[in-house]
């Protein structure tokens, strides 16, 4: 089983987020990258497939040099090898073109990507991939079993899951489910070590695709101070989402 | 030249979000002198009531439930956009409708922008960005875009004509073939969901819950939950909201013995209303809401749920 794992970095979840450079600028001084958190679900549940079937987990990357420690993250976790498209992500559809390119030079049976990035939560990446190479995708995922050349896969639809099955190869945009929290791996010195020694190949971008420039990020209006209502008194809150707040 | 946009319809139903971006479609084709024309995906019903938001022409293609996916109503748009001339495409956040948008861009080479909050003006199109903690205001670099509507940002606005609804039929077919569901139709969607009251660790244990669904009941809402709720299991994953389960913005947001994380705050703050009610008076939930009770909600529910109740007769 050959499978392809991308991922993303993403500024820590508990990152204040502001900007520099007349707000057209992410501040990213004393930001905390990390690998996206519903990738790291994919990469898990790659390193298991791995376990059961056998195979390689390589992971890939659209990002600067400076990104690197995500991707060692990811290879001391238990990727087998790393790949780098060197430079700046502009958006899903450069970054899925990007991927796609690479794949096409190196059949892949199975391709996690995140549901979404949790910065630019686009969701765009998985079904761009699929668009391109002609292979389905689902995302997001919350249920994966391979049997032979077939993948089984579970996803969300209105009121509840749809089972669905496909002939391999297949795009699988991962979150909670596909494994649990409790499976993730957090690396250990032995593989942070190995990864320092695994392979991790840097490529040139090959597209020129750029379909949004940012012109300033705005943070949201500061809230007003918050009414606070007698805990004995619920009447005059109801009395406020009636008449004030006109929402029930 | 029109706007095209993909509408979810199920059992006659549309999908509020799909109101929603038939709503942007109609003024977005106005405002660019265009037409605005619907394709309808899904079983049965009457695609009419999109006249009610300003879509005179909508196609509906009659598909059973277990034919539609992500790849032929991605097949679909597509064929039908090519037909259409469309020079902008206009989707719900749906996760279905996001696919179909992101096929729709790769084949059509158009360019596609996520969490659009706002039309387009001169150019350039305001959208929400670091999991609703900010917006950004984008330069389109393409002469054609797929717009991914932001849920409850945009808004539904009336504008009634008559629509001319054309029956079609597809051949769609993908690799993807349906095997089960398993559904539970009786709740109302998260997304969406115009009210929605949330639990989190401080309601103490999953058998407590019946005091957030007799709340959630009296108001018509759907029922949220914090992530730590969602991961011991006293609820099921699909009701975790906040940065890393599904991002709401309701016109009311109860959240109940939920202290309010960064984290969470990042999937509910876009919400119009919020209401927080937990015991302790430093909570950071005070911070992000509009009204505070600062009180034990196993006395401040029950007497909530029976003053809403006397209130909507
Ligand atoms: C990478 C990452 C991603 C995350 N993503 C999410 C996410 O998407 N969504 C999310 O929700 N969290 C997320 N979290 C977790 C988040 O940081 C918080 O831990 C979580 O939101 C806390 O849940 P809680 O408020 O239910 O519990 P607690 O923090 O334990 O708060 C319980 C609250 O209940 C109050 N309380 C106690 N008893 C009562 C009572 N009798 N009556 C009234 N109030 C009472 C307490 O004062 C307290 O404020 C994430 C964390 C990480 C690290
Ligand atoms: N720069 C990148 N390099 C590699 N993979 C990426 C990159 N950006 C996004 N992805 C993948 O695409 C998924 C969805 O991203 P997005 O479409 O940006 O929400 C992420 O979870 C990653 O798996």
């Amino acid at each position: 089983m050959k499978i392809l794992v991308c991922i993303s970095s993403v500024p820590d979840t508990t990152t204040k987020i502001s900007f520099v450079n007349d707000n057209k600028e992410f501040n990213s001084s004393g930001v905390q990258f990390i690998i996206n958190p519903y990738d790291e679900f994919g990469l898990t549940k790659a390193l298991k497939i791995k376990e059961q079937l056998g195979g390689t987990v390589t992971v890939i990357h659209v990002g600067p040099a400076s990104n690197e420690p995500i991707i060692r993250k990811a290879l001391a976790i238990g990727a087998d090898s790393a790949v780098r498209i060197d430079g700046e992500a502009v958006d899903g559809l450069m970054v899925a073109h990007e991927i796609a390119n690479y794949v096409k030079n190196n059949s892949f049976d199975l391709i996690f990507t995140g549901r979404e990035s949790i910065d630019y939560n686009g969701g765009i990446v998985p079904h761009a991939l699929s668009a391109i190479l002609n292979i389905p995708a689902i995302s997001p995922c919350v249920g994966l079993e391979i049997s032979g050349n077939e993948a089984h896969l579970e996803t969300f639809v209105d009121g509840g899951k749809e089972k669905l099955k496909t002939a391999l190869p297949v795009i699988v945009g991962s979150q909670k489910g596909l494994v649990e929290e409790s499976d993730l791996i957090i690396p250990n010195m032995r593989g942070i070590m190995l990864s320092r020694t695994k392979p991790l190949e840097v490529l040139a971008v090959q597209n020129n695709i750029n379909n949004q420039k940012v012109a300033k990020y705005e943070l949201p209006p500061d809230k007003k101070a918050c009414k606070m209502i007698d805990a004995g008194n619920v009447e005059e809150l109801v009395s406020l989402l009636q008449n004030e707040a006109k929402v029930i | 030249m029109s706007v095209v946009v993909y509408i979810e319809i199920n059992d006659g139903i549309i999908k509020k979000g799909s109101l929603e971006a038939a709503s942007f479609a109609a003024k977005l084709a106005q405002e660019k002198g265009s037409k605005a024309v619907a394709v309808v995906i899904g079983k049965g019903g009457d695609a009419s009531v999109l006249g009610k938001y300003g879509i005179a022409d909508a196609l509906h293609y009659n598909l059973e439930e277990t034919q539609i996916n992500s790849l032929t109503v991605a097949q679909i748009l597509q064929s039908e956009a090519q037909n259409l001339g469309a020079t902008d495409a206009v989707f719900s956040g749906s996760w279905i409708a996001k696919a179909a948008a992101a096929s729709l861009a790769v084949h059509a080479q158009m360019g596609i922008v996520t969490e659009v909050t706002e039309l387009p003006k001169n150019g350039t199109i305001l959208k929400k960005a670091f999991s609703n903690k900010a917006f950004v205001k984008v330069e389109l670099q393409n002469s054609k875009n797929c717009y991914v509507i932001s849920a409850n940002s945009f808004g539904l606005h009336e504008n009634p004509v008559n629509t001319n609804v054309q029956e079609k039929t597809s051949n769609a077919s993908s690799g993807l073939s349906h095997v089960s569901y398993n559904k539970d139709t009786s709740k109302v969607s998260l997304t969406d969901a115009e009210l929605v009251v949330s639990a989190g660790r401080g309601l103490k244990a999953p058998e407590n819950w019946h005091l957030v669904e007799e709340l959630a009941k009296v108001l018509g809402a759907g029922t949220a939950c914090s992530k730590p709720v969602s991961d011991a299991g006293w609820r099921p994953h699909h009701e975790h909201v906040g940065q890393t389960g599904i991002s709401i913005s309701p016109n009311l947001y109860i959240a109940i013995g939920i202290s309010g994380a960064i984290q969470h705050l990042a999937g509910v703050s876009s919400s119009k209303n919020i209401v927080a009610i937990n015991s302790d008076p430093e909570a950071p939930f005070f911070k992000a809401a509009d009204y505070g009770i600062v009180g034990d909600a196993f006395d401040v529910l029950p007497k909530l749920t029976e003053a809403l109740r006397k209130a909507k007769g």
